[in-house]
């Protein structure tokens, strides 16, 4: 089996998870995270060099840093499936007693998670703060950060975004997940984004495009992204994606932003999604 | 032992954290230092140019400078931010909350122009809330010294303690009035007079306008027992309480809200353990103006006078 091959493999599974983790506690960010799925089984599968036995500062090793953290689904389900911690606790998710809170966090030690999120326009900062803390240190891993378009809209993304440019933090890949919409509706409508690329680029970064759903185009993408840090700018990824991405009835609407399957669409959902490597 | 206290000279705090931050430079690698464009105004310029590649200017953008902050921990690091008070606490509360305390981040937010003595710019910068949002966020410590060598002894020994922290200081110049070689413990009450009277606990600025009323009570022939809580968060209660067990009543000076401040940290202590009657000295509920500080403090009633009123009035209530 190709590598390409192998990834889309572990998304499938990958997306099974999420469907199934929110249907259990009837809440939960599905939309978002299928939509991120591919991206996510790229980056812990193949672009980055990291240690799965987890520790917090990371050193010689690329990170990962979360800001949009209502995905935690994806998160989760990748983070197990790559070993930071067992399959089995994925069942814990949004339950009393779990490590696997409603939004990403530290606080319970779970382990591949550095930074809790989900108070929206803080995790590039975050990022940031460790890839100059990578520089300091001499090693010469990357940070790569993820964050949702809508989440765009805060100020402090492009108070970050400003300083990343003038501080030469080219050990940063960040990726925008794309997918034109938000909790209330499409970004159009709700606070449009405008020129995603002039902004970034007017700010002083390095701009690529991918289409979030293509598995040989984002790991070239994040290749050449890799071969242009080290060259005095910050390099963000526009990724193009449709929110609910893999479930016919989810894919490309808001609705799905933070909505549970019933039982019904459950069953719909799994029989989209092959059962490759196991259900926990 | 008031009659032993010697000023030194006078300093303001801040100045006491930017030596303290300069001396924290040489000793330990690891100390990175964050300024939102008021590096002259936090006395760290000197770090800046001793240590150029440790020194981030993010400009004014506050919240950014937070979550830099909490993500420079990551890699070992140990983070000191520098702002006012106001710019420290209430325009980042969300980013402290979340990147910071719930985080479990080794950040040390150090606040300068805390409280209406910053003066002539008046209420938009005289921060008199900031003591009680920190001490709200759960595994935030918070100090509060009250000269140039406590903040400077503060500040080196925060770094030694794995966590987030709020250091609270000032601008004005004020007695120097500790020791220059004094052994800083974080938790630990510093008892300037012991008396058996009435128990005076203040922080900050106000220990030594505390000193002072208790020169003035002891006069009077008045026992006070003057205890510096330099440490909001731990408080150290047993300090309170033995205090109180000799003294039975209690008078809390500072620069800050009587909602949310030191007063109604001891207030909790005590009705929980041994009710006695306490005054604060405090604001009540109110922003400030502009103004020279001393002006302030007496407008505002937490000047020397206020706090031998309340030391009488507390007594009166035994």
């Amino acid at each position: 089996m190709s590598t390409v091959q192998q990834l889309q493999t572990i998304a499938s599974q990958v997306r099974r998870d999420i469907v199934r983790m929110v249907h259990a506690v009837n809440s939960g960010h599905p939309g978002g995270s299928l939509g991120c799925t591919d991206l996510l089984t790229a980056l812990f599968f193949e672009i980055m060099d990291h240690d799965a036995s987890f520790n917090m500062d990371g050193k010689g090793e690329d990170l990962f840093f979360l800001s949009n953290g209502h995905i935690s689904p994806v998160y989760y389900s990748v983070l197990a499936r790559a070993g930071y911690f067992p399959v089995n606790e994925l069942a814990t998710f949004r339950k009393i007693d779990s490590r696997l809170q409603g939004h990403p966090a530290t606080e319970e030690g779970l382990p591949g998670v550095r930074i809790a999120s989900g108070s929206l326009g803080q995790g590039l900062s975050v990022a940031l703060g460790a890839a100059l803390a990578k520089k300091l240190n001499g090693d010469d891993k990357i940070v790569f950060s993820l964050h949702g378009d809508g989440e765009l809209q805060e100020g402090q993304i492009w108070e970050a975004v400003m300083f990343a440019a003038h501080h030469k933090v080219d050990n940063i890949i960040s990726f925008v997940d794309w997918n034109g919409q938000q909790i209330d509706g499409p970004t159009a409508e709700v606070m449009a984004l405008g020129d995603l690329e002039a902004k970034w680029r007017a700010f002083g970064w390095e701009v690529l495009h991918l289409d979030g759903h293509d598995m040989p185009a984002i790991l070239d993408t994040a290749k050449r992204a890799r071969t242009l840090t080290g060259n005095g700018k910050p390099i963000v990824v526009l990724m193009r994606t449709a929110m609910g991405k893999g479930v016919d009835f989810m894919e490309g609407t808001h609705h799905w932003h933070g909505k549970a399957p019933n039982d019904e669409q459950l069953a719909s959902a799994l029989s989209q999604l092959e059962e490759t490597l196991g259900d926990y | 032992m008031l009659d032993q206290i010697q000023v030194s000279g006078k300093s303001d705090t801040r100045s006491g954290f930017g030596e303290g931050l300069l001396a924290l430079g040489h000793s330990r690698p690891e100390v990175v230092a964050l300024c939102a464009d008021l590096t002259g105004s936090l006395k760290m310029t000197a770090f800046k140019k001793a240590f150029p590649d440790r020194f981030y200017n993010v400009g004014i953008a506050e919240a950014n400078m937070m979550g830099v902050a909490a993500g420079l921990t990551i890699g070992g690091k140990i983070p000191f931010t520098g702002t006012f008070a106001n710019f420290s606490t209430g325009r980042v509360y969300d980013q402290i909350r979340q990147s910071i305390a719930y985080s479990g981040k080794n950040v040390k937010i150090c606040a300068s122009h805390a409280g209406i003595t910053l003066g002539e710019d008046g209420a938009t910068h005289q921060i008199l809330e900031d003591i009680g949002m920190m001490k709200m966020l759960p595994h935030m410590t918070v100090i509060v010294p009250c000269d140039f060598n406590q903040t400077k002894a503060a500040t080196m020994a925060i770094a030694d303690l794995e966590g987030p922290v709020y250091l609270r200081f000032g601008r004005p110049k004020v007695p120097i009035f500790t020791a220059a070689d004094q052994d800083f413990v974080i938790g630990k009450a510093q008892t300037i007079a012991e008396g058996t009277d009435v128990s005076i606990i203040a922080c900050g600025h106000l220990v030594w306008r505390a000193v002072e009323a208790a020169k003035a009570l002891e006069a009077e022939g008045i026992s006070v027992e003057l205890i510096n809580m330099h440490t909001i968060k731990p408080l150290d209660e047993e300090a309170i309480l033995r205090s109180v067990a000799k003294t039975g009543c209690v008078v809390t000076a500072e620069e800050h809200q009587m909602n949310g401040g030191l007063g109604d940290s001891v207030a909790q202590v005590l009705v929980r353990n041994q009710p006695a009657p306490l005054e604060m000295v405090a604001v009540n509920d109110s922003f400030g103006e502009s103004g020279t500080p001393d002006q302030l403090m007496r407008k505002y009633g937490i000047d020397t006078p206020n706090i031998i009123e309340a030391a009488k009035k507390v007594i009166s209530r035994k």
